[in-house]
């Protein structure tokens, strides 16, 4: 298997656990958090609109 | 006298090309679509079919009764040849088409244009790995009769699991060279957050299959995103969402062979390896579709206007070159043929070379992922394309409009759980999409404009734009208002 595969060590876990960043309890919690998600709702509709203003070239 | 405009194909670079040809263009212009099916098929929700959160009817619908409320002159048919500068027995450029509608099945017939869009999409090249695809041994997404016939087969395991069986998952890519790694990335976490909401997700045991050199490649080198103090490559992203969910994963591969229940691997390291499964989803690489050209004295130009790939040249830099030497300015911007009045949209044109790396196994296997070209891309070329044929059927001498995939960003959603209140996805913006590295020298994109979020304002995102895009192609009230 490739270097990157997660493979099951003597002890049961994945031998490069360790090496793979994990978001904490309160990062996951802020995922589904209502009132912030609403926040980032506005907030990413606002970047993507940026970005769709950015792609579309006028007339060259 | 009135123009005709020609598209072939109404994916959603056709589609789109033909709704703004008929909202720019006066009712004199005649725009034709060409295309071998009757159903608009908006693809990013083909996901949620796959996992049985969707039926097809809820991501298709007719485009007959659309075209004909528009004015669009549709034909149900696939083009056969074109003939950029017609024939002995026909003086004016044309496009040989054969119906597939029922009622004309098999009869072939010359469509004379004066601007021509070939948006014929690609061709679903399962036949690259032998044993792969729907009707062998493996399911797909690609199509909404894929994704039902993939959500068949999970409800089957999942009746297993119920029974105490344990199920192994296998879901990625299904060649060396194929794209779309980020409908996989969807696949994989929305039928893991699947599995769990059916109570069944100790049962399984999911895995990744890749061709990526690293997690979060997705077909554009990865991406860089500042986020707590850090620029961080996407890498480090995609292996967190998978490590968080239980998914494992196997990169740098290339699969060369699928059997019931196996997949046979090779990887860069030149490794032979077996991995098991009782379901896989596995996408395949892409061709163009199988258009042939000829010039006026019926004499074969298909490789002048074709990539041996089967994507059409256009105006792209195509000089082979070693990855140090590309160059954003490579990548095309009018979309333009060497015939003036010929243009490819969406995937349908040729990319010069990948966005990744390329990489050879030490068998000399290319493991590369092809270029991504999503709907917004896609549809913002188609745009631009249309843009500039109308300018040119009103005087203008050259295209007008561009859209280079190296000057124009995506944003995209990615869905990592179908749940109005427990659901999440991740919200990415790259700009631009083909990084810039003469503009950009230290990651070749702009990190200002280079985001990326998980969360459930993503998927409420998700659902807004499956609805507002299915109406904006169904051209109802105030479509042609929606960005692309």
């Amino acid at each position: 298997m490739n270097p990157t595969s997660l493979t099951k060590t003597s002890h049961g876990r994945d031998d490069h656990w360790l090496s793979v960043t994990r978001p904490t309890a309160m990062t996951r919690f802020f995922r589904t958090f209502l009132p912030w998600q609403f926040v980032r709702f506005i907030v990413i509709n606002f970047k993507m609109m940026r970005i769709i203003a950015l792609s579309h070239r006028p007339p060259r | 006298m009135g123009a005709r405009v020609v598209v072939l194909g109404s994916g959603i670079a056709g589609h789109t090309a033909a709704s703004f040809l008929r909202k720019w263009l006066g009712k004199e212009h005649q725009v034709v679509v060409v295309s071998p099916k009757t159903d608009y098929n908006w693809i990013p929700s083909n996901i949620w079919v796959g996992v049985g959160l969707l039926r097809a009817g809820q991501v298709l619908f007719p485009l007959p009764p659309v075209y004909k409320r528009a004015g669009i002159d549709y034909r149900q048919a696939k083009a056969v040849a074109i003939h950029p500068e017609g024939a002995v027995d026909a003086p004016s450029p044309f496009v040989e088409i054969e119906y597939t509608s029922p009622d004309k099945q098999g009869q072939h017939e010359r469509v004379a244009y004066d601007y021509l869009i070939n948006a014929t999409g690609p061709k679903l090249h399962f036949e690259a790995t032998p044993g792969l695809g729907p009707g062998q041994n493996t399911v797909s997404v690609c199509t909404a009769d894929h994704a039902v016939e993939a959500s068949k087969l999970l409800d089957e395991k999942v009746e297993r699991m119920r029974k105490g069986e344990r199920q192994r998952f296998l879901v990625g890519v299904g060649h060396g060279t194929s794209t779309c790694q980020g409908a996989a990335f969807e696949y994989i976490v929305n039928l893991e957050f699947e599995l769990r909401r059916r109570g069944v997700r100790d049962k399984a045991d999911i895995t990744y299959l890749t061709n990526e050199y690293e997690l979060g490649d997705f077909g554009m080198g990865g991406i860089h995103l500042r986020q707590g103090g850090y620029t961080t490559p996407s890498k480090i992203f995609t292996e967190s969402l998978f490590a968080e969910r239980g998914i494992d994963w196997v990169t740098r591969s290339h699969v060369s062979k699928i059997e019931p229940g196996r997949a046979f691997i090779e990887t860069l390291a030149g490794e032979e390896k077996e991995l098991a499964f009782d379901m896989a989803m596995l996408l395949p690489p892409f061709r163009g579709a199988a258009l042939k050209a000829f010039d006026k004295d019926g004499v074969d130009i298909t490789s002048r206007l074709f990539a041996p790939s089967g994507f059409m040249k256009v105006d792209a830099d195509y000089t082979a070159k070693p990855y140090e030497q590309w160059r954003a300015a490579d990548w095309p911007r009018t979309y333009q043929t060497e015939f003036k009045n010929v243009f490819a949209a969406g995937i349908a044109f040729a990319p010069p070379h990948p966005v990744s790396v390329p990489r050879q196994s030490l068998k000399g296997t290319n493991i590369t992922p092809a270029p991504p070209r999503t709907g917004m891309p896609s549809a913002t070329i188609a745009k631009a394309v249309a843009h500039s044929i109308v300018d040119m059927i009103h005087g203008a001498k050259e295209p007008t409009h561009t859209a280079s995939m190296a000057e124009m960003g995506a944003a995209c959603v990615a869905s990592a759980g179908a749940n109005p209140f427990t659901g999440t996805a991740a919200s990415i913006t790259v700009f631009p999409i083909v990084p810039d590295f003469e503009k950009y020298p230290e990651y070749g994109r702009d990190l200002k404009h280079t985001f990326g979020e998980i969360g459930l304002a993503g998927h409420w995102i998700k659902i807004l734009l499956h609805h507002l895009f299915l109406h904006k192609a169904k051209m109802r009230p105030l479509w042609s208002l929606i960005p692309e």
